[in-house]
C-alpha cells in the first residue's frame, strides 16, 4: 500500500513557513560573508598633493595596489600638447599636472618599473612598455594604466571615491 | 557485471544504481515506530537539530575567528560581534546552543533510564549515546578555550592539571598535553583542531552509529511493551492505521517531532536574543591574564555535578571518585540486573533509586557552583557520597526484582 | 494529561538547575550593593548661590590654570598629557564640561578637599605626607563656601547643557583619562588618529606607554582596558562602583570620579557602544525570529494534527 501520510495542505505550507526561515538564514549568512566595515573604510587613500615632487614617480597604495603619482614637469606637459591621448588622461590638480594611475601592468598584472632617463615605463614580465603619460607603447599590453577612482578635493586627492573628472574619463573611455 | 535495464524515469534510474526506494522505506516511511510514545521521544530530534545550529554558527565564526593566543579575544568580541554582520547572532546561537544541548543530553539520557531503554537488546544505543555525551563534552571543553578569556585559560589550567593524577605527578603528561609548560599558542591550536576538526568527525560517526544501534531493536514505548513489528506493520500498511500499534517515522512520528522542534525553538530563541547570561559567562569577557586567577572559577553549569564529586576528597580519593563519575553510567546495562524492560514507575525500588539519583545530581550540579565552604561544603561531601553509595547499591536493588 | 504532567516535571527540575546554578549562586558569590541613584548624601549640601562671573575671577586668581585647561575659555594645558602624568601621576582634566558633567556638591567638596571627595584619603592623607596631586583651594580671602559655590557656577556657566552631553563626553571627562577603551580607538592621551606612516603610528603608541608607566607608578597598577567591561561586569555593577569604589573594592585606589546621574547613564551608554554595540539589531531581530518561531510551531502543529487524523 502506498504511504498514505500524504503531505496534504498543512505539510505544504509547514514547508512553506520553514522555507522561508531557510531563505532569512541564507540571507544573513550571504551578508556574513560580505568584506567587513574596515575593510571597505580602508578602501579609500587620501593623497596631499603638496608633497609631490616634480618629475619623481611616487609610488602610493590604494585597496592594496600599488599607485603611480607622477607631477608632471614642464617639459613634460609641452611634449603632451600634440597628444590628445596623454591630454585626456591628464589629471590637473590646482595648477599642477599629474599622472596617478594603477601600477599594475594591464597586460597580466605584475608593476612595471619607472626608467626615470626614458621617463618611461618597462614591465619585466613580457616587455610591455608605457609612457610618462601612461598610454601603452609596446605589446603585450592591451591599453594604458588603469586610472583608480579620484576626487579632488582643495590640494587633496580622495582615491575610491568618484569625482568629476574621473566620471568623465570613464565615460570618454579613457579608462575601464 | 550486474544487470541494468533502460530506465523509466529519473527515479527509476536512481533506483537502480542507489536503491533509494528501499532506502527511503528502511529510513523513513517503513521504520516503524510505537505509538504508545510521550513529547520525551523526540529530544533526539531536537539533539540532531541543535547540532545542526551549531554545525552552521560554528562555519560562520570559524571564517572570522583567529586561533592566536594574541588575536582571539578580538576576533571573537570585536571583530565578529561588532564587525561582522550577523556575527554577533552567529556567536550568541552557538554559545546558547552548546549550553542547551547538554539540556536536553540529559533529558533524553534520564528519558532513557526511567523507560528502561538500555535494557536488553538495547545496550550498543546506551554506549554509543554514553560515548556522544564524552565527545560532545571534550567538544564543549575545547570550544571554551577559543575565546582566551580568564574563564578559558584557567578551565584549560585546572582541567589539563587534572592528568597530573594527584601524587602520581604526571607533570610531564601534562606539559605534553599542552606542548608546553602553560596553556599558551601549541595549547590553544591543537584544541581548535580538536574542536573545528577531530571531535566533529568523531561525534557524526558516532551519531551514524548510534541510528544504527536503534535501528534493528526499534525505539522503546512508554508501557515497555515488547511490539510485534511486523505484525503492526502489516497491520497499518493494510489501512488500519488507527488500530495499529505502530507509525511510520516518515511523516508521521516526523510531524510530531517537528511540533515539539518548533515549541523548542522560541524557547531556545528568547535565550538567544534576550537571556543568554548563563552560557556567554561573563567572566569569559575578561581576556586571559596567566598571572591572575578569576576569584570564583567554575565550569559550564553541566560539568558542575563530576566538578563537585572531584571537590570534598583529598586529591588522589579525589580524583578516583571523579573517574568513578565519567564512566559509572556507562555500565548501566550490566548494573541494572532486573529483568523488566519497564518504566521505572512501576519497578519498586528502581523507581525510587531513579528519582533519588536525578535529585542528587541537581544537588551536585548546585555545589559545584556555589564557593565550597560553610553549608555549602558538607552537603557537596554528602550529595558526592550518595551518588557513589547509589551505583554500588544498583546491583543489589535490581537483582531481586520480579519479572513482570 | 499524562504529557502535560511530564512536561511540568521536567520544566521544574531544568527551572530549579537554572534558579540554583545562576541568581542563587551568583548572590551567594557577588554580595550586591544598593545604587544611592547619585545623591552623595555624605557630602554637604550647597548653600549659596554662585555667582559665575565671580567665579571665573577667582578662578584665575586662585592659579587653576597652572594645571588644568578650560578650553571654551581660550585656556590651554600648560603641559602635554605625557609630562603632566609624569608630574601629577595622570593628566589634569580639561575643565570645560565639567559643570555639566559632575555633581555639583561634589565639585564644591573637590575644590576644598580632594582626597576626601574623591574618597582616596586612605592613600592621600596628610599626616602620612603624601598629599593628592591635585593643590586643594584654600580660600581667596572671603569666605570659603561662597568662593566655592562661584567657582562651580562658573564652571556651569561655561559647560554645555545637561542634554549636550554625549556618551563620549562623559565617559572621556570622568575615565578617558585613566582607562583606555581598545575598541573605540580611545588612549589615555585621547582618540588614536589614523596615521599614514607606521612610524608615526608607533610614535604614537610610545607616548602612550610611556603615560601609561606614570599611570601605573601612581594608581600602584594599571586602570583596565574597558571595552567588554559592560559584559563583564554589566551595567549596575559598573553604576554603583562609579557611584563609590569602596563599596565593592575596599582599599581601591580608584578615586569615586562624581558624575551626576545623567552622566552616569551616558558613561554605561557609552560603555554599552564599546562592548555591546548590536544591542538595538538584536532586540529587533530578535522579535522578527520570536514572532516566526511562534508561526513555524503553530503551522508544525496544524500539520502534525492533519497527519495524526489517520492514526489516533
Amino acid at each position: 500500500m502506498k504511504n498514505n501520510s500524504r503531505r496534504g495542505f498543512m505539510g505544504k505550507a509547514f514547508g512553506a513557513v520553514a522555507g522561508l526561515g531557510a531563505i532569512g538564514s541564507l540571507v544573513a549568512m550571504k551578508k556574513s560573508w560580505d568584506p567587513l566595515p574596515s575593510v571597505k573604510a580602508a578602501g579609500f587613500t587620501t593623497l596631499d598633493m603638496s608633497t609631490f615632487p616634480e618629475g619623481e614617480m611616487v609610488t602610493e597604495k590604494w585597496r592594496g595596489k600599488p599607485i603611480f603619482v607622477l607631477k608632471k614637469t614642464a617639459e613634460m606637459v609641452a611634449k603632451e600638447k600634440s597628444d590628445p591621448a596623454a591630454q585626456a588622461r591628464n589629471i590637473k590638480v590646482g595648477n599642477d599636472n599629474y599622472m596617478v594611475c594603477i601600477g599594475l601592468c594591464t597586460h597580466l598584472g605584475c608593476i612595471p618599473a619607472f626608467r626615470k632617463d626614458t621617463a618611461d615605463f618597462l614591465c619585466a614580465c613580457h616587455g610591455g612598455m608605457f609612457n610618462a603619460s601612461g598610454d601603452v607603447t609596446k605589446a603585450p599590453p592591451p591599453r594604458g594604466f588603469d586610472i583608480p577612482p579620484f576626487r579632488i578635493d582643495g590640494n587633496k586627492m580622495v582615491l575610491g571615491e568618484v569625482g568629476p573628472e574621473y566620471q568623465a574619463m570613464k565615460d570618454n573611455g579613457v579608462t575601464l | 557485471m550486474a544487470h541494468f535495464t533502460k530506465a523509466t524515469s529519473v527515479k527509476d534510474w536512481l533506483n537502480q544504481r542507489l536503491a533509494i526506494d528501499t532506502v527511503e522505506k528502511v529510513m523513513a516511511s517503513e521504520y516503524w515506530i510505537p505509538k504508545n510514545i510521550n513529547f520525551l521521544w523526540a529530544m533526539g530530534m531536537i539533539l540532531a537539530v541543535t547540532f545542526g545550529l551549531l554545525t552552521i554558527s560554528g562555519i560562520f565564526l570559524l571564517m572570522y575567528y583567529q586561533p592566536s593566543v594574541d588575536t582571539a579575544f578580538y576576533s571573537v568580541n570585536y571583530t565578529i560581534m561588532r564587525e561582522v554582520d550577523f556575527g554577533w547572532l552567529w556567536r550568541h546561537v552557538h554559545g546558547v546552543a552548546a549550553s542547551v544541548v547538554f539540556l536536553i543530553i540529559y533529558i533524553h539520557m534520564f528519558t532513557g533510564i526511567y523507560y528502561g531503554s538500555y535494557k536488553k537488546g538495547r545496550e550498543m544505543i546506551w554506549i554509543s549515546g554514553m560515548l556522544l555525551f564524552v565527545t560532545f563534552s571534550a567538544e564543549a571543553f575545547s570550544g571554551y578555550m577559543l575565546p582566551w578569556g580568564q574563564m578559558s585559560y584557567w578551565a584549560g589550567m585546572v582541567i589539563t592539571n587534572i592528568f597530573s593524577l594527584g601524587s602520581l605527578h604526571l607533570d610531564g603528561l601534562v606539559e605534553w598535553i599542552r606542548g608546553d609548560y602553560v596553556p599558551a599558542q601549541a595549547f590553544l591550536n591543537r584544541f581548535f583542531m580538536l574542536h573545528v576538526f577531530l571531535l566533529p568527525l568523531a561525534i557524526m560517526g558516532l551519531i551514524g552509529l548510534h541510528f544504527a544501534a536503534l535501528r534493528i531493536p526499534h525505539v522503546n514505548n512508554q508501557d515497555g511493551e515488547e511490539i510485534d513489528f511486523d505484525a503492526e506493520a502489516k497491520k497499518y500498511l493494510e489501512g488500519n492505521t488507527k488500530e495499529s500499534k505502530v507509525m511510520r517515522f516518515a511523516n508521521d512520528f516526523l510531524s510530531k517531532d517537528l511540533m515539539v522542534v518548533g515549541v523548542f525553538l522560541i524557547f531556545f530563541f528568547y535565550l538567544v536574543f534576550w537571556h543568554y547570561g548563563f552560557a556567554l559567562d561573563p567572566v569569559n569577557f575578561d581576556p586571559a591574564d596567566g598571572l591572575k586567577t578569576p576569584a570564583h572559577i567554575y565550569p559550564e553549569w553541566y560539568f558542575l555535578w563530576s566538578y563537585e564529586i572531584l571537590r570534598p576528597f583529598p586529591v588522589d580519593i579525589g580524583l578516583v571518585a571523579f573517574g568513578f563519575a565519567q564512566v559509572i553510567y556507562m555500565l548501566l546495562p550490566w548494573l541494572d540486573r532486573s529483568p523488566n524492560t519497564i518504566p521505572a514507575n512501576r519497578r519498586g525500588l528502581f523507581g525510587i533509586w531513579f528519582w533519588v539519583l536525578l535529585v542528587d545530581m541537581v544537588v551536585l550540579t548546585a555545589m559545584g557552583k556555589l564557593p565550597p565552604e560553610g553549608i555549602f561544603s558538607t552537603i557537596g561531601l554528602v550529595a558526592s557520597l550518595l551518588f557513589i553509595a547509589m551505583w554500588i547499591i544498583l546491583p543489589f536493588i535490581t537483582m531481586n526484582e520480579k519479572k513482570v | 494529561m499524562k504529557e502535560l504532567k511530564i512536561l511540568a516535571v521536567v520544566v521544574f527540575f531544568t527551572l530549579l538547575t537554572y534558579v540554583l546554578v545562576e541568581p542563587y549562586a551568583h548572590g551567594q558569590m557577588h554580595k550586591h550593593v544598593d545604587s544611592e541613584s547619585f545623591t552623595y548624601n555624605d557630602l554637604p549640601a550647597i548653600t549659596k548661590t554662585g555667582d559665575a562671573t565671580r567665579g571665573q575671577e577667582l578662578i584665575m586668581g586662585a592659579g587653576c590654570a597652572g594645571c588644568h585647561s578650560i578650553d571654551v575659555a581660550g585656556m590651554p594645558a600648560p603641559m602635554d598629557p605625557v609630562m603632566a602624568a609624569q608630574s601629577y601621576g595622570v593628566n589634569p582634566p580639561d575643565l570645560s564640561n565639567a559643570g555639566a558633567v559632575y555633581d555639583a556638591k561634589f565639585l564644591a567638596d573637590l575644590i576644598k578637599n580632594p582626597a576626601h571627595a574623591l574618597k582616596v584619603e586612605h592613600k592621600f592623607d596628610a599626616n602620612s605626607g603624601k598629599m593628592h596631586p591635585m593643590v586643594p583651594f584654600y580660600g581667596m580671602g572671603g569666605d570659603i563656601d561662597q568662593e566655592v559655590s562661584d567657582i562651580v557656577a562658573y564652571l556651569q556657566s561655561i559647560a554645555v547643557k545637561t542634554e549636550d552631553v554625549t556618551p563620549a563626553m562623559a565617559f572621556e571627562n570622568a575615565c578617558g583619562r585613566c582607562h583606555a577603551v581598545g575598541y573605540e580607538n580611545w588612549t589615555q592621551i585621547g582618540t588614536k588618529p589614523t596615521f599614514k606612516y607606521e612610524k608615526d603610528s608607533l610614535a604614537f603608541d610610545i607616548k602612550v606607554l610611556e603615560y601609561q608607566d606614570s599611570l601605573k607608578a601612581y594608581m600602584g597598577k594599571l586602570p583596565p582596558d574597558l571595552s567588554m567591561y559592560i559584559r563583564s561586569r554589566g551595567e549596575h555593577f559598573i553604576s554603583t562602583f562609579m557611584e563609590n569604589p569602596q563599596n565593592h573594592l575596599a582599599g581601591t585606589a580608584m578615586p569615586r570620579v562624581g558624575v551626576n546621574a545623567d552622566s552616569a547613564e551616558k558613561v554605561i551608554e557609552y560603555l554599552k557602544d564599546a562592548g555591546d554595540t548590536k544591542r538595538h539589531e538584536r532586540e529587533e531581530i530578535g522579535m522578527n525570529v520570536m514572532i516566526f518561531s511562534i508561526i513555524f510551531a503553530i503551522f508544525a502543529l496544524l500539520w502534525k494534527k492533519q497527519v495524526w487524523r489517520e492514526l489516533h
